[in-house]
């Protein structure tokens, strides 16, 4: 828990008060549903990361030394995920991106509900965003 | 006439009591595994508990009773698809496994370069690639009935898909993701009239028809345990015993040899020579169990049952703003594949899983089916006789809440 950042602990502080998977599911589809859009020249093949049952279109920008992502998917629960993803990730440092451990998807309590957007996109898209933090990293030096 | 009675023939199903989050669970998620009657669950557990051990050429008293309760199974099995013996029955994992053993037995042996292997466009992933796997090694082609836009396969095109290079056809009885129930004895006539042997893919049909391979005339007829209400992991493929004793064995090890020294190992007979090693012992009586199972039911009055919760399903479901099924073949199982406008099959899906529905989202293996339709995937709910309209009910309520979140807040 100790290498988690105060956004971490915020969103499981939030998730706290919810009793059941159905109240979890719908905070997440809110989420979701407010993701900011994607410009559409991102919505590229390029940009794309090819999940099972859902597709992520996914960018990474870097503005002064700190690196942002936008991302879309076809599904709203997925773009959920994002959301949190981007809360944790999106305006750090690439060097803190590639740190972190992102130990508060274990403790959100969604393990089970989100193993089948998990084992196809959650990791992929995590994956991919540290890609991108690599990438900024060593443009850098 | 038997009696049926949906609400006392869910007793026998202890699963159907659980709960999910706390509410009831419904469970239309039949199409990918079948729930198990507390007779096949008790089988399994007596086996462990009372004569658990490896049968055949066992001296003791556990390894006889073990035996003799495996054996006995293969002769179920023959009632169950009326195969004329019981060595026709080879007893494998499942429904893939049975279609990777003709592929590598029978393929291997009698196709060769330029040959042709014809399949339908409805097929599963695991009657796919098994055999673009054999046309990869022998250069091989791979032909496909096509479909129309309702699901059914266009019978008009099988003629010419039969030509003097096809040695093998392997096509599904019910398409898993669309319902569609195909024409197999047609198939298997017109490919009989060129001497074409031909693979019927059981796994969903043998959940709600009654199989009978000879009035079918299939010479491979495959299906898993778990689709019929048995365990996992066990299943069979029945072949026609000239064709089985003419293929090569699949795996060699333990129970498939006759004897063996370093220079010649002979073989031993069918169907064990395609059954090596130490078999599903377990599953096997408790597959048993299903079928016995099966035959305490009164078929017709199931098939009736099944065939008006769908279309009390289908009717219930066209109302819906949005929905358009997928899979209309006017021959049709207990499945309903749709989209939503507008609305993701995944989030409806945990929408519905919240509720404590069970149904299954996604391609269902049968990604060139949703090519054919120009969709990503669909929401499928698939029903057995266990289930109820209330159920169904449930789901059309629940799908209508669901798009409503869905879709209204998207465009907001």
């Amino acid at each position: 828990m100790s290498g988690m950042s105060d956004i971490e602990k915020e969103i499981i502080s939030d998730f706290e008060l919810f009793d059941s998977w159905e109240e979890k599911y719908h905070y997440i589809i809110e989420l979701g549903q407010k993701l900011p859009k994607l410009d559409e020249k991102y919505k590229l093949e390029e940009y794309k990361i090819k999940g099972c049952q859902s597709s992520v279109w996914l960018n990474g920008e870097e503005k002064q030394g700190k690196l942002y992502f936008s991302a879309d998917s076809d599904s709203t629960f997925v773009k959920g995920e994002i959301a949190l993803l981007m809360m944790v990730l999106s305006g750090q440092t690439p060097e803190s991106i590639l740190e972190s451990k992102l130990e508060f998807i274990d403790a959100l309590g969604l393990r089970q509900h989100i193993a089948v957007t998990r084992a196809n996109g959650l990791s992929a898209m995590i994956k991919q965003m540290k890609t991108y933090a690599l990438a900024f990293a060593s443009q850098a030096k | 006439m038997k009696n049926f009675n949906v609400h006392e023939i869910r007793k026998d199903f202890p699963i159907l009591s659980e709960k999910a989050y706390g509410k009831p669970l419904v469970y239309f998620d039949n199409a990918a595994s079948s729930q198990k009657p507390q007779v096949v669950i008790d089988a399994l557990s007596n086996y462990y508990t009372h004569y658990n051990s490896n049968i055949h050429r066992g001296v003791h008293f556990l390894s006889q009773k073990a035996s003799a309760a495996f054996d006995e199974v293969r002769e179920k099995v023959k009632s169950f698809i009326n195969a004329s013996s019981e060595r026709e029955i080879i007893f494998v994992r499942g429904t893939t496994e049975a279609i990777n053993l003709v592929a590598a037995t029978f393929g291997r042996k009698n196709i060769g370069k330029g040959d042709e292997i014809v399949i339908s466009a409805m097929e599963h992933h695991s009657n796919i690639v098994p055999w673009q796997m054999l046309c990869e090694e022998k250069g091989a082609i791979l032909k496909v009935i096509p479909m129309n836009d309702a699901g059914e396969l266009m019978m008009d095109t099988l003629p010419a898909l039969l030509t003097s290079k096809t040695k093998i056809v392997s096509v599904v009885h019910v398409s898993n993701s669309l319902g569609s129930i195909n024409p197999i004895k047609e198939i298997i006539q017109q490919a009989h009239a060129k001497g074409i042997p031909v693979l019927v893919d059981g796994a969903q049909s043998s959940a709600h028809d009654v199989i009978d391979v000879q009035d079918l005339d299939a010479d491979f007829f495959a299906f898993s345990s778990h689709k019929i209400l048995g365990p996992t992991g066990i299943g069979c493929l029945y072949g026609k015993l000239h064709l089985l004793e003419n293929m090569p064995p699949y795996q060699g090890g333990g129970e498939m040899i006759q004897s063996v020294s370093f220079e010649k190992t002979t073989y031993n007979e069918v169907p064990y020579k395609f059954e090596a090693g130490t078999p599903n012992i377990a599953d096997v009586i408790a597959m048993g169990a299903a079928i016995d199972y099966w035959n305490s039911l009164d078929r017709e009055a199931i098939a009736a049952w099944e065939t008006e919760l769908l279309t009390y399903a289908t009717q219930v479901i066209s109302k819906l703003p949005s929905v358009k099924i997928i899979g209309t073949a006017k021959n049709k199982a207990s499945v309903i594949s749709m989209v939503i406008d507008g609305v993701n099959a995944l989030d409806t899906g945990m929408f519905l899983d919240t509720k404590g529905i069970a149904v299954r989202t996604g391609h269902h293996c049968t990604e060139p089916v949703m090519i054919r339709f120009g969709i990503v995937g669909t929401l499928r709910a698939s029903f057995m006789f266990y289930n109820t309209k209330e159920e169904i009910d449930a789901l059309a309520e629940n799908l209508e809440k669901a798009i409503s979140l869905l879709q209204e807040k998207q465009v907001a």
